[in-house]
């Protein structure tokens, strides 16, 4: 997950008692701006209960009549409440004193970028770990108890679904995908067999890295490894981009993402190490499988 | 957050605000007619960003019962939600706007019944 020290601010639209209604294009002006500036915001009449969402602070805006409303309900007097009236402003002011008192909360906005990252669809998961070892960003990663779990959202490359692909299951999620079913549209059984041809990411890169990388541990003992593997790293890095710049169109995957990719050795590297997470987490896996079956059928 | 009457459920607005997947007419007239709506409600710029934040605002506001929420497809926000910490509960509702033209989100926002999952 990505950590956070801050939430997003709240502005209320205050409507209730003591308060005039707002006028209704004022108030659908107010949301736009207000979302569109990456606040929270809520929309408060008479008659209504204050949920708490557990904020610090909450930005209070309304057209007052008599007294500003100190207190809000439920509030027992642990958030920092600031009630400004906004009679007669119009949106863009209302905006900017809105920004001068979240500076002065502390509370943070949306942050204005593209929540970009796999969400994993646990009713169609069967844990495979086919998503670990393909993913060269460490983007997933498996809970204690052998769960499979998306952990480094933020490492997710923009716009890339690559990983949706490989996925057996159609288990991958991107909802902000242009379509189905990884957008998180229903899926069919056109999209399953179209799935279960999958996409290896040994093939994807060039022709199978792992026994490349075994032939050139055999290779090194022979006296001319050094230059032949140097040529041959070349050549193989060439062709791996060729291959990935091909199946990019099927793949889906962005060009900067392509452009980005580390080079052939950390590719090397890294699925390596990726190839490995995946296998102590199935071994995690089956081993707390079988405690569980124990656990099930004590003495059996 | 709130709700004029308890009889209503209370809605949640997802704004979408950093990808085009929502039809922006749609989403502006939705966010229009539930501002010059009589029901009070909730509006946030981006569920997905809350969902990775792991904001706990999110998870207070899917504690509600019969929460009908206007953003995308019912699986896509299930899943952001459970990998919130949040799952949201059986009774929620989720209204698509990607596919559903504004005046049939507010119906399904606004009717009283508690209905089947919309897509
Ligand atoms: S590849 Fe799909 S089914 Fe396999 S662990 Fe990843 S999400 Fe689950
Ligand atoms: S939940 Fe759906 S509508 Fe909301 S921000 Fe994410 S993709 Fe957009």
């Amino acid at each position: 997950m990505i950590a956070t020290a801050k939430m997003i601010q709240r502005v209320v639209l205050y409507e209730a008692v003591g308060a005039k209604r707002l006028d209704p294009s004022l108030r659908h002006d107010l949301m736009r701006v207000l979302l569109r500036g990456g606040y929270s915001v809520s929309r408060v009449l008479a008659g209504d209960r204050l949920v708490p969402l557990g904020h610090s602070s909450l930005i209070v805006l309304g057209q007052f009549e008599g007294e500003l409303p100190e207190k809000l309900a439920d509030d027992n007097g642990s958030v920092q409440v600031l009630v400004r009236d906004i009679s007669g402003m119009e949106p863009p002011a209302i905006a900017t004193l809105v920004q001068e008192l979240a500076s002065e909360t502390g509370e943070g906005t949306a942050a204005g970028w593209k929540p970009w990252f796999p969400v994993i669809d646990y009713d169609r998961c069967t844990n495979c770990m086919q998503c670990l070892s393909f993913c060269l960003f460490d983007v997933y990663g498996v809970t204690n108890d052998g769960k499979i779990t998306v952990q480094n959202q933020t490492n997710c490359k923009t716009d890339c679904p690559a990983c949706s692909r490989v996925c057996p299951e159609v288990a991958i999620l991107f909802p902000k995908y242009k379509a189905g079913p990884i957008n998180g549209d229903e899926v069919n059984a056109d999209d399953i067999r179209r799935e279960a041809m999958k996409v290896d990411i040994s093939a994807l890169l060039g022709g199978d890295i792992y026994s490349m990388l075994r032939d050139r541990s055999a290779k090194a003992k022979s006296r001319f490894s050094k230059e032949r593997d140097d040529e041959r790293a070349l050549k193989e890095r060439q062709r791996c981009l060729k291959k990935l710049q091909e199946s990019a169109g099927m793949m889906d995957i962005p060009g900067e993402v392509l452009s980005s990719l580390p080079s052939l050795d950390q590719i090397q590297e890294k699925a390596v190490q990726a190839k490995q997470r995946a296998a102590d987490a199935i071994e995690l896996r089956d081993r707390q499988a079988g405690r569980n079956q124990s656990n099930a059928h004590p003495g059996s | 957050m709130s709700q004029e009457n308890q009889s209503q459920p209370p809605l949640l607005y997802c704004n979408c605000s950093y990808a085009k997947v929502v039809p922006e007419d749609v989403k502006q007239e939705v966010l229009r007619q539930l501002s010059e709506s009589g029901r009070s409600f909730e509006a946030v710029a981006d569920l997905c960003e809350m969902s990775a934040k792991r904001d706990p605002a999110l998870i207070e506001l899917l504690k509600q019962p019969r929460l009908r929420i206007a953003a995308c497809y019912p699986r896509a926000v299930k899943w952001l939600c459970s990998a919130a910490g949040a799952p949201a509960p059986d009774d929620a509702q989720v209204v698509n706007m990607r596919i559903l033209p504004a005046d049939d989100v507010m119906q399904n926002l606004m009717s009283n019944e508690s209905g089947e999952e919309s897509t």
